[in-house]
């Protein structure tokens, strides 16, 4: 099924630059050439020394600013468009939720090193711990996404590589009515999928998943349930006994 | 005048980005080079990839232990030193560098490594881009070589 590749996680992808490609602007990284492509030449020099450049505006604005607020509709409608896309190319329920899980992980990758950036490297550390990073997604990572912090954080009491992030009403799903014979299908696993890329990018590999769990007052209440990979977790030890 | 190597190395220890420079600042070597050429002789040239390369293990035992995103000299080599910056995702950045006149600021390193970092996420939060291609973009090159004007 060649069609399922289109939005699997694609970690390597390498540029499809070749030898021949040549540098028109005097700038850029040729991986096909190595350091040779941007070596710097006269020309490159004297345009660094003398400052005779224009940047490209965009990417000079900071991307420390605080989260923009946008519209509940807006975000509704687009991630109503992003589930209707899904099912037309999915053959099941398990299908869909693997490909909505897909299409988050890239954003969970990136929006990663974004909120990490956000914090500030000054005065912030890297996540080296299992809690710790399950923290900073539980509080961090989802204040950027949803504007609020999940609401609970657990452990589970029988297994020793799962964890749980329990939030009652995810964003994306406030507008979804599942039908009936779709079965147990929860279209949090947009969201599974970010914590996934969050995590796999961070060095933690998991599998998550979404599970719907009914509380009183709470219908939407959605349980992500994280399953560390076993390697994961021999590291952890490793390092507390070194 | 110091002359660097800088790379950025992937998840898959690909090297995403590679760049040869020296200080732009003005060492008493003359008018008659260009300024921010790196000086490396053709037989180190040769061997910085590989360098680099062989400090990746020594940072992965380092990256689990250590919570800085900096993780200051990792390694030696004949006279090469070895900086290197951990990001949250997993993304090393590492400089090899010569510091033969001994004169070489731990903090300029850093500082470069933070800005380089933030200049990385933003190339990120580019559509086209996805975590472990190369960063082709000139204008990316042409940021990174002015943080290197203005630090090293």
């Amino acid at each position: 099924m060649p069609e399922d590749n289109i939005i699997l996680p694609v970690s390597a992808s390498m540029s499809k630059m070749t030898i021949q490609d040549s540098n028109k602007s005097q700038f850029g990284y040729n991986p096909s050439i190595g350091a040779s492509s941007n070596e710097i030449t006269p020309t490159t020099s004297s345009i660094l020394l003398n400052k005779t450049v224009s940047l490209n505006p965009g990417v000079s604005k900071s991307i420390n600013k605080k989260a923009f607020e946008v519209s509940l509709s807006s975000l509704s409608f687009l991630f109503c468009e992003i589930v209707n896309w899904s099912h037309k190319k999915s053959k099941g329920i398990q299908d869909l939720e693997n490909r909505l899980n897909g299409l988050g992980y890239q954003i969970g990758q990136k929006f990663l090193e974004l909120s990490k950036t956000r914090e500030g490297l000054k005065y912030s550390k890297r996540e080296i711990k299992i809690v710790e990073i399950l923290q900073f997604i539980h509080s961090t990572l989802w204040k950027g996404l949803f504007g609020k912090i999940a609401n609970e954080l657990e452990k589970s009491q029988d297994v020793n590589n799962e964890y749980m992030i329990i939030d009652n009403c995810p964003l994306v799903s406030k507008f979804v009515n599942v039908p009936k014979d779709y079965g147990d299908l929860n279209c949090a696993a947009f969201i599974a999928g970010i914590i996934e890329g969050a995590l796999d990018s961070a060095g933690f590999f998991a599998d998550v998943t979404a599970h719907t769990m009914p509380k009183e007052g709470s219908p939407l209440r959605t349980v992500f349930l994280i399953k560390f990979d076993d390697s994961v977790i021999s590291k952890e030890e490793q390092t507390v006994q070194s | 005048m110091s002359s660097y190597y800088f790379t950025i190395i992937g998840t898959n220890d690909t090297p995403l980005y590679e760049l040869e420079f020296a200080s732009f600042k003005l060492g008493g070597s003359g008018a008659s080079q260009v300024p921010g050429k790196s000086q490396f002789s053709n037989n180190v040239k040769e061997i910085l990839p590989f360098v680099t390369h062989s400090s990746i293990d020594l940072i992965e035992d380092v990256q689990w232990n250590n919570n800085q995103f900096y993780l200051g000299k990792v390694d030696s080599f004949y006279g090469l030193s070895v900086n290197a910056f951990v990001t949250q995702g997993n993304i090393k950045f590492i400089i090899c560098y010569d510091n033969g006149n001994g004169r070489y600021d731990e903090n300029a390193i850093r500082q470069f490594f933070m800005e380089t970092n933030e200049l990385y996420v933003k190339e990120l939060m580019d559509p086209f881009y996805s975590v472990n291609d190369a960063l082709t973009s000139p204008d990316f090159d042409l940021r990174i070589k002015l943080l290197a004007k203005k630090y090293l």
